[in-house]
């Protein structure tokens, strides 16, 4: 043990004294020297050289009159290699465009020894511009040694570019065969550029390109589709909490709610409340605004609705279509009064740092993460909105309402409490929709209007008080328009989808889930 | 079951009260047309804004009374009457367009370097085939939407959705500028119709007349269906649908035909208030516009014939009046006199008044 501690200073002072000489070397050197000081190090990067170059590119060395090197730490001129006393004034050493080019060409180079993904992407993307011919052996190897999907795409296009003007047909078909296997967009641009005319002669590598091209394109159509499915089943996630209120409350009492919409509304203008007030009393913890928001959304949301119930829509039961203008009404004030009240434009939220960026899963499909969140939301208050139906006294009361009104207040269920706890329930789910909402578009006093209508639909397609059939409607609704959307445009899909669902309704009026059961009025 | 109050009404000795009420308005709304054309250094000139807005009402009436067919009489609440409204007023819009470019494209079509027309506007223009654009495009729409809807016994709330949603995706079609019917802005800048000037008071008042003569004779229309066996089963059929059914009849022949006539009156309606206006755009197919609509019937009167026309006149009178003297207020009122009416006025103004007639 005494033996390794001593020894444990030298072992320490071991890459210390490596780029030391390397940075002496460099110092000493005259331009044509460091250039290719700086070419031969991004053809054979090492971990070691990784200060100095970072130094250099952040313009931080500097030598002396004996030329020896100086690395600028915390605004201090530190002599690099250890022993050299300074001789004269230490001076900033100055790089021509030229260097400076290589010097992020070879920091890239050795960047692609980190352990770091993000920075290995970094880098490779760098080096599709700036690699030099040196460097292929290194890049080989990178490439074959190289665990995560994006990184090697952008090392094999990093490759390509060098290879594809290589004088050899044997190489540049090596390339474009590599270029086949990736699944970046533009490889898919360098292949067809090969394949222009005049641009290849070779025969074989021409034949090759289209092989690959004919891969990458059905590489990207992957990406694409899983692309478009994943922005559906998001589209869904919101259509769902938007429309999950509205079929307990449909279900229940047989009246539409024009203003569930105002309540999503009301939810994301809570959040935006909520973000304010961390911002002035709590800027320390604002990342964590949208958990309150959560609870705060949805008892406004809850107590908002329960008052109208009690307030309005009591006394209009039995005249569903008087119900509906009557909300209409509601939904009206409701929007002016936001309007009045936080102005008629759309108020800043913001994303927290952990709800912003995505996730790159193939090169062309990033999935941001504010809408993985949503999509992991929406399933929650699925199982939630269950479970409270399903596992409570709550629950049990609802169904018998929504079953058969009747019979329930004979056997003693309160129905006009349950009404009002529904109701609450319905506009407190919307108000946690509006929270998701507010994550990821526009808060402004119209926001729930442009739902109504897609949530109607999803009620409609669904079936009444059934959560399988909300769930199913608002995943179809969510991936059937973004599927049609890139095909024939987004209004024109709107307008297709809604023909189906009236051709749908044809066939099972009641929705895609009915409740069996033989009341006739 | 409540009878039409028309109906009622015929049986009544109120009907002289009635005709005479009805013959003051029509005099008045006549005599105005006629006092636009005086000179405007007369002090009874009627100045041609009070004429166009007067005008505007008596449009959106004949659409309050075409709803309330479908509604009042007939029970299905829509919710998407204002895209007929607007197809009539994109037909007549196609003529008007026309007519003003000569025999160049219309302006927004240069704009979008388009080179020529697209199919559905060849033939406009011809003003008769404008006017048979007006009655048909809104007339099959209905037609089709109506057949399918009526077939699978849409009703209810489910059917107020469903041309809630019609009317959304009508909205959103046309404000594309691909449709062919100029986007976002629609069509304005007319100048003529028929080759007389647009804006001469001559046109103004003739328009205007025409108006009056349309609400007449949808008034005459309806009274005649409210009397008829027609319009006794249209009552059943809001009432009790199922029984009707177990009678014998068959609803849907019924439904369709009323539906479709409300659309083709709510169409002709449009194209009489785009040459007063001067301007259709797709903003006109909202889904707000057709609610407010509901709003006039139900303040009206549902289930009568003179409640919607009073119901437009007097929400669009307010409009007017509030959206100039406290335009933050006006959605406020909107809204409240939407909850005020479902909670208290179920059958609207006519309704209290009749009732105070039977006290």
């Amino acid at each position: 043990m005494v033996f390794f501690r001593l020894l444990l200073p030298f072992f320490t002072l071991l890459p210390l004294l490596a780029h030391a000489s390397d940075a002496g070397e460099f110092t000493a050197a005259d331009a044509a020297g460091q250039a290719k000081l700086l070419e031969t190090w991004a053809a054979q990067p090492s971990d070691q050289r990784l200060p100095l170059l970072q130094a250099l590119q952040d313009g931080r060395v500097g030598y002396d009159d004996s030329k020896h090197p100086y690395i600028e730490t915390d605004g201090n001129m530190v002599a690099a290699d250890a022993d050299t006393p300074a001789t004269g004034e230490v001076r900033k050493l100055r790089l021509n465009n030229r260097l400076r080019g290589l010097v992020i060409n070879a920091l890239a180079a050795q960047q692609m020894l980190s352990t770091d993904t993000a920075v290995r992407l970094a880098a490779a993307q760098q080096l599709q511009r700036s690699a030099l011919p040196g460097q292929i052996p290194a890049l080989e190897q990178q490439f074959q040694g190289e665990p995560a999907s994006a990184v090697k795409a952008a090392l094999a296009l990093a490759l390509a570019n060098l290879q594809l003007t290589d004088p050899a047909p044997q190489v540049r078909l090596h390339a474009v065969r590599l270029l086949g296997e990736t699944g970046d967009p533009s490889a898919q641009a360098r292949l067809e550029s090969v394949l222009a005319a005049d641009a290849e002669t070779d025969a074989s590598v021409r034949t090759a390109a289209q092989t690959s091209l004919v891969q990458v394109k059905r590489k990207l159509m992957v990406g694409d589709l899983l692309g478009q499915a994943f922005s559906g089943l998001s589209l869904g996630s919101i259509l769902l909490l938007a429309a999950l209120g509205l079929a307990i409350t449909f279900g229940l009492l047989g009246v539409i709610n024009m203003a569930h919409g105002e309540m999503l509304m009301l939810g994301a203008y809570a959040t935006y409340v909520v973000q304010v007030g961390f911002q002035r009393l709590a800027p320390e913890a604002l990342a964590w605004y949208p958990l309150v928001a959560l609870p705060v959304a949805f008892f406004v949301t809850a107590a908002i609705g329960m008052a109208l119930e009690r307030t309005i829509i009591r006394h209009l039961y039995g005249r569903p279509l008087e119900t509906l203008l009557a909300t209409w009404g509601i939904s009206l004030m409701l929007i002016q009064a936001v309007r009045l009240i936080f102005g008629a434009q759309n108020v800043e939220v913001a994303n927290p740092a952990w709800l912003s960026g995505g996730l790159q899963v193939l090169p062309n499909l990033v999935l941001p993460w504010n809408r993985v969140v949503i999509i992991g939301f929406a399933l929650f208050v699925v199982v939630l909105t269950w479970l409270l139906l399903n596992k409570t006294r709550l629950g049990l009361n609802v169904r018998a309402v929504t079953q058969n009104r009747n019979m329930a207040a004979c056997c003693g269920v309160p129905t006009g409490r349950i009404d009002m706890l529904a109701f609450g329930l319905g506009s407190g789910i919307a108000g946690l929709g509006g929270v998701a909402l507010s994550q990821i578009g526009n808060v402004g006093p119209e926001l729930g209007q442009s739902y109504i209508i897609d949530s109607f639909l999803v009620v409609v397609l669904g079936g009444v008080g059934q959560l399988a059939g909300s769930v199913s409607a608002a995943a179809g609704l969510g991936i059937a328009n973004k599927i049609l959307e890139p095909q024939i445009g987004a209004v024109l899909g709107k307008i297709l989808i809604l023909a189906l669902i009236i051709l749908f309704i044809q066939k099972r009026p009641q929705g895609l889930f009915a409740l069996k059961g033989r009341v006739i009025d | 079951m409540n009878q039409p109050l028309m109906v009622t009404a015929a049986h009544k000795a109120g009907t002289p009260l009635a005709i005479a009420i009805g013959v003051v308005v029509a005099v008045l709304l006549v005599s105005m047309a006629l006092l636009s054309l005086l000179p405007e250094s007369n002090p009874l000139q009627v100045s041609a804004y009070t004429l166009t807005l007067v005008g505007k009402i008596l449009c959106y009436a004949i659409v309050a009374l075409a709803l309330d067919l479908v509604w009042g009489y007939a029970g299905m609440l829509s919710l998407g009457h204002g895209l007929f409204f607007a197809l009539g007023g994109y037909a007549m819009g196609m003529y008007l367009m026309r007519e003003a470019s000569g025999d160049g494209l219309p302006a927004f079509m240069t704009f979008l370097s388009w080179s020529e027309l697209p199919w559905y506007w060849y033939g406009t223009q011809h003003f008769a085939w404008a006017l048979c654009l007006v009655v048909l495009a809104p007339g099959l729409l209905a037609l089709v939407f109506g057949f399918f809807a009526f077939r699978s016994r849409i009703k209810g709330v489910y059917f107020s959705i469903m041309t809630q949603a019609l009317t959304f995706a009508g909205m959103l079609l046309f404000f594309r500028n691909e449709t062919g019917f100029g986007g976002n802005n629609g069509f304005t800048n007319f100048h003529s119709i028929l080759g007389f000037s647009i804006t001469s008071p001559g046109t103004r008042a003739v328009l205007f007349l025409l108006t009056v003569a349309l609400l007449a004779a949808s008034l005459y229309l309806g009274w005649r269906l409210a009397r008829s066996k027609f319009g006794r089963v249209l009552t059943a059929l809001r009432d009790a649908e199922n029984r009707l059914m177990f009678c014998g009849y068959d609803p849907r022949g019924y439904k369709l035909f009323i539906w479709v006539l409300s659309a083709v009156l709510c169409g002709l309606a449009g194209a009489l208030y785009v040459p007063q206006v001067g301007i259709i755009n797709p903003s006109e197919m909202s889904p707000t516009n057709s609610i407010e609509a509901a709003v006039w019937v139900a303040l009206g009167g549902r289930g009568s014939l003179v409640g919607p026309l009073l119901g437009a006149g007097v929400v669009n009178g307010m409009k007017s009046w509030f959206t100039v003297a406290f335009p933050e207020y006006w959605l406020f009122f909107l809204g409240a006199l939407f909850i005020v009416v479902t909670l208290y006025l179920p059958k609207g103004v006519i309704g209290l008044l009749k009732k105070r007639g039977d006290a």
